[in-house]
């Protein structure tokens, strides 16, 4: 998911030698006890690092999520739609400014990060790295990525470490906007034109595996999600939330007369759950890798961005600094 | 022209040009310098097709022929586009992209500072609306002018550059057509060679901050009120108007 695990290697579990064992267990106990911690307080540093690696991965898929929607923007087929969509992705980006935030607090810096990004060391969500062809990849986008987000945030909403807590509730609210809108747009293509219903289609075909990967590795193949469930980092494994998401998902596209791509999808009595096809863990690991079709696209969009716009920010600090020695003078 | 189809010339171009300038900045969407840029983009670029949504559907009930906003936006080739030439012009580098936003959303503010007295009140409704959100653009703006000219060499220069692009088109803002006449006597559109001091003012006094020097105008380029475009407006209605072209049956 935005936030997924992408390593396959185990971070280091035990306390290091430098952590006072009795911190170790009060902090333990405030995070068993539903406890917010806060940046001024004490933790491990295990927990402070991967509390970083995941807010900044949640941050960096915000913003490289406002390019595969960004690329329909001028193309959106009426004035609404426009509008909804810039409102949209500027949700996202404003999603990206208080995840930045939030990780700030635990000592790195925008900048830092976004060094990470640029240079490939840091991920962000696998599925931004397929492409958007048509105006149904904007309504799946929407209901599918976004519905697959809500999955993933709402129990964010009560994770240990207070900021991130805090920006997931300001991000839910938003999401579920998102889904809606997009699931109407798909609603509308799916009875309309043939073309458009065929369009809607297509779409669906092409992001319903994408976004159940999302989730991230199956649980047995998911290193520290044990920890991290301690740490209340992440709330549900991988594998119930993929499964919550398939379950309100198969519904609702038959609702409207789509077809999930999945031949073997069929509905569990006993388990009272959906039952789906293997999914193609060799591809996920090949995008989370860098391999995804548009991975290459996406990060050099991101990287000319950010080299482009230097000499602006640049003059913006420029400014700032002569301002504020004009007023030091003034001041004397 | 009868005076309902000059009302309606008047008011498409008011559409006309928040509808394109708002493509032109939808087109900066998670490409801006910082985030915080982009947001700030993107928020003008909302607010304009808003404004744009509101004049393009009164001027197609003015019309009468059962056009609506997304009609005329979707469905007119690119000699019935009536915005003026200066926000048709290609982005260039955040520069140019805040040069032409300062000129036109300082325009735009005074224009509407006068529109919302229009005795027709649907004008003066939109424009007392849009006000307070065009005003905060031109603020913006003058604020990233101020920073460019005043930031670094580079960035003297290329928000110098950015103007430099601009300035030929400054006239045609200011500018009445003939059939605008009958419509500035009945005091329904604003004659807007009466708003050129108040812009006058505004760049100046923030050209002072930004220490950039007063523009030398150069022989005005004209003819976007007419129809007569530049050459890059086909080619950003191509984008924009693809779908609905393409499939001129569906509903979106
Ligand atoms: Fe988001
Ligand atoms: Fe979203």
């Amino acid at each position: 998911m935005y936030t997924t695990e992408m390593s396959k290697n185990p971070t280091r579990q035990g306390p290091s030698a430098a952590e006072p064992p009795e911190l170790l267990e009060a902090f333990e106990a405030r995070v068993a006890n539903d406890e917010f911690i806060e940046p001024k307080d004490w933790m491990p540093e295990a927990y402070r690092k991967t509390l970083i690696r995941q807010i900044s991965q949640h941050a960096h898929s915000e913003i490289v999520g406002m390019l595969p929607e960004g690329n329909w923007i001028t193309r959106a087929p009426s004035l609404r739609r426009k509008a909804v969509l810039l409102a949209k992705v500027q949700d996202e980006g404003g999603h990206g400014l208080y995840l930045y935030s939030a990780a700030e607090t635990l000592g790195t810096s925008r900048d830092e990060m976004l060094d990470a990004l640029h240079s490939g060391k840091a991920k962000y969500s696998t599925i931004f790295n397929y492409p958007t062809l048509t105006w149904a990849d904007i309504g799946a986008i929407g209901w599918l990525v976004d519905g697959a987000a809500i999955m993933n945030q709402v129990p964010l909403q009560r994770t240990s470490y207070g900021p991130y807590a805090r920006a997931m509730v300001r991000v839910c609210k938003e999401e579920s906007f998102h889904q809606r809108q997009g699931f109407e747009i798909m609603m509308r293509l799916a009875a309309g034109t043939p073309e458009q219903k065929a369009m809607a289609q297509d779409a669906l075909n092409r992001w319903w595996w994408p976004s159940i990967m999302m989730f991230g590795p199956p649980d047995e193949n998911s290193p520290n999600t044990a920890q991290s469930v301690r740490w209340r980092i992440k709330r549900e494994t991988n594998d119930e939330l993929r499964q919550k998401f398939v379950d309100v998902t198969v519904p609702q596209a038959e609702s409207i007369g789509l077809t999930v791509p999945d031949k073997d999808l069929k509905w569990n009595e006993a388990r009272g759950q959906y039952d789906y096809g293997a999914i193609d863990w060799e591809e996920f690991w090949a995008v989370v890798k860098g391999e995804g079709p548009v991975a290459k696209e996406r990060v050099k969009a991101r990287t000319e961005a950010w080299e482009k716009g230097a000499w602006v920010r640049e003059a913006a600090l420029a400014h700032a600094a002569k301002q504020a020695a004009r007023r030091q003078k003034e001041a004397v | 022209m009868t005076a309902n189809e000059a009302l309606f010339d008047y008011t498409l171009r008011l559409g006309d040009d928040a509808l394109i300038l708002s493509q032109r900045l939808g087109e900066w969407c998670g490409h801006a310098p910082a985030l915080e840029a982009d947001l700030s983009l993107t928020n003008v670029a909302l607010d304009l097709i808003g404004q744009a949504t509101l004049f393009l559907t009164y001027a197609g009930e003015i019309e009468g022929k059962g056009r609506d906003a997304d009609k005329l936006a979707f469905h007119r080739d690119v000699n019935k586009f009536r915005n003026s030439l200066l926000v048709e012009q290609p982005n260039g580098d955040f520069g140019r992209t805040i040069a032409r936003q300062f000129i036109f959303s300082t325009y735009q503010r005074a224009l509407y500072q006068e529109l919302m007295r229009s005795s027709d009140p649907r004008l003066a409704e939109i424009a007392a609306k849009a006000l307070k959100e065009t005003t905060y653009h031109a603020e913006l703006a003058a604020e990233w002018v101020v920073r460019l000219g005043d930031g670094t060499e580079e960035s003297h220069e290329r928000v110098e550059d950015g103007f430099e692009w601009c300035w030929r088109f400054v006239e045609e803002l200011f500018t009445a057509e003939p059939a605008d006449a009958g419509l500035i006597s009945a005091g329904i559109a604003v004659d807007p060679a009466k708003l050129r001091a108040s812009f006058d003012a505004t760049l100046a006094a923030t050209f002072a901050e930004a220490t950039l020097a007063l523009p030398k105008y150069p022989r005005p380029v004209t003819g976007g009120r007419k129809g007569h475009h530049s050459e890059h407006l086909g080619h950003l209605l191509a984008e924009m108007q693809f779908l609905p072209r393409a499939y001129p049956d569906a509903v979106w």
